[in-house]
């Protein structure tokens, strides 16, 4: 099989899957794993091809959905302005903490992104429209162009779905444009690049920023989704899951964090009976794939492929 | 010497790092066209010359001016925008990357629309023709899908200085360029030097003294930060301080 017959073979199966998930488990859950994958390949956009691991990628989902959520109830905008609100909140961020972080690398990187992180979730607690511990609740989830009721399930799911496919197209697009080549070589020699002429800290902000954005679109997308925003999205778990879904799934891979998500996801949900043990039950799955899958589930899969053909 | 035919000048370099003077009170001057060699013992401040010149490090004090402008406030990256280009000591590939890609992101840089993360790589392919030449001057053209970390030493080190070339600098920037090789590589990569040198100014780093003999035109012998002498090799040779801080040094 042709590389590009196992990728349209590949596609084709997770766009399948999509289409059919809302008839094989709740909508909700579905329309919050899509969600989380596409927060996850947002993230791998960052970690896997620029190699920066931010450890703050909570406050733009979060900070997204409480922008989203405050523009639609609020002022009564449209739902489509929620989600470009949500968007412009990520960017808008991205680019004060990326600016600032990017001048460090390492941990140094993470420890920045995580402190600013920390910032945008006290300021969370202290603003009163947030709401507080109780969230901010009751988000509409309006009408799509005016027409389409987004509060039936199927209607919500596919426009999810949609959204979600679309900035996975972006994010893929994005790996493989001349952009996208030149940040995988200031991965793999930055002082090399630097000496070709390359302003490296542009390109590393520019990916930041878009990682931020399109974290901000997930974010926006969930509030709609659960039709409430509320702290957990912001605190420092958040950000640690995305890695620990990232990870999972396969880092620097373009399925992987959407795989990982699915999984994370599907963990939460079905073992929340056992409360605090799902905590217990993620972190051993988490270090038994960095012992002993270290590229994740589907680069693991991908380097069995590649040996077998 | 007439000044205006100096392509890269330094006028009192100074290096202290925290009270080790690695680079002291240099005044180097690269005449354009030369293929100049920079030597001297181990720890004589050869490297932290070249980070100075290319900008990786900042000089305590003193200036550094290449075609009669200011550049030592300049960043590395306008640095070698300007024309200054460089090589590593170690070599410096793009591991993943294939010998063609490791060429494109040189020539992309020149071709621009580098932050287009919405175009296909596609539009890349048009450089493909001029990178497969550039690999084929320095003997890789079959290698072109090779990632650059699975090619042997002498070959990473042509490609790396295929790669710099791709950017057509006024100014090569060589760090040891023959180091680590075997006796038929050297020979290949000396030869290579040779070549590109023809239309553009060399400087270069070397231990190699027979390469340094072969090629170059000018040599300034640094000794402890200083520069100690300069002139041809034939000059060189004979100084008597040079015999004994260099080849006295080695013995």
């Amino acid at each position: 099989m042709t590389v590009r017959a196992r990728a349209v073979l590949g596609y084709g199966l997770l766009v399948g899957i999509g289409l059919a998930a809302p008839f094989l488990v709740y909508p909700v859950f579905a329309m919050n794993v899509l969600c989380l994958a596409l927060f996850a390949s947002a993230f791998n956009l960052l970690l896997g091809y620029a190699g920066l691991l931010s450890f703050g990628h909570a406050a733009f989902l979060g900070a997204a959905a409480y922008a989203a959520g405050y523009v639609t109830r609020e002022w009564g905008l449209p739902t489509e302005a929620g989600l470009l609100a949500g968007v412009a909140v990520g960017a808008g961020l991205g680019l004060g903490f990326g600016a600032l972080a990017i001048r460090r690398s390492g941990i140094y990187f993470a420890m920045i992104t995580l402190g600013f992180a920390q910032l945008v979730y006290f300021l969370a607690i202290e603003i009163p429209w947030t709401g507080g511990e109780d969230g901010f609740q009751g988000i509409p989830r309006g009408k799509l162009l005016g027409v389409l009721n987004l509060d039936r399930p199927l209607v919500m799911y596919y426009f999810v779905y949609a959204i979600f496919l679309a900035a996975f197209w972006l994010i893929q697009r994005t790996i493989a444009s001349p952009f996208g080549h030149v940040l995988r070589a200031i991965r793999e020699n930055e002082p090399r690049a630097l000496s070709l002429g390359y302003e490296v800290s542009r390109y590393k902000l520019t990916a930041f920023v878009l990682s931020a954005a399109l974290s901000g679109l997930a974010g926006a997308l969930r509030a709609f989704v659960n039709q409430f925003a509320a702290l957990p999205d912001l605190y420092w778990h958040t950000s640690g899951n995305v890695v620990l879904m990232t990870l999972l799934g396969g880092m620097g891979t373009v399925t992987g964090p959407s795989v990982g998500a699915l999984l994370v996801g599907v963990l939460e949900n079905y073992l929340a009976g056992l409360g605090s043990w799902v905590t217990v039950i993620t972190g051993t799955v988490f270090v038994l794939c960095v012992l002993s899958f270290r590229r994740g589930i589907v680069g693991e899969v991908r380097a069995l492929v590649k040996r077998s053909f | 010497m007439v000044p205006d035919d100096l392509l890269l000048e330094t006028r009192d370099l100074t290096k202290d790092f925290g009270g080790f003077l690695a680079v002291k009170h240099v005044d180097l001057r690269v005449r354009r066209g030369a293929i100049h060699a920079l030597i001297g013992p181990n720890g004589a401040g050869k490297t932290t010359v070249f980070n100075l010149l290319t900008r990786f490090l900042s000089p305590t004090s003193g200036s550094i001016w290449f075609e009669g402008r200011d550049i030592t406030r300049a960043r590395p990256a306008q640095v070698a925008r300007q024309g200054v280009v460089r090589s590593f000591q170690i070599s410096a590939v793009f591991p993943s990357l294939t010998a063609l890609e490791n060429i494109r992101v040189a020539l992309q840089r020149a071709r621009g629309g580098t932050f287009r993360f919405w175009r296909s790589d596609r539009v890349l392919e048009g450089l493909d023709g001029r990178a497969l030449s550039l690999l084929a001057d320095v003997g890789l053209e079959d290698q072109r899908d090779v990632a650059a970390v699975e090619l042997p030493y002498g070959q990473k080190r042509a490609l790396e200085l295929a790669t710099t070339l791709a950017l057509e600098p006024s100014l090569l920037l060589l760090d040891e360029p023959t180091q680590g090789m075997g006796h038929e590589d050297v020979g290949r990569v000396a030869e290579l030097i040779r070549r590109a040198a023809a239309g553009r100014t060399v400087l270069m780093v070397e231990h190699n003294l027979p390469v340094v003999a072969g090629l170059c035109d000018t040599i300034t012998v640094l000794q402890r930060g200083s520069i100690l002498a300069e002139g041809s090799y034939a000059e060189v040779s004979r100084d008597p301080r040079v015999l004994e801080a260099y080849i006295g040094a080695q013995a």
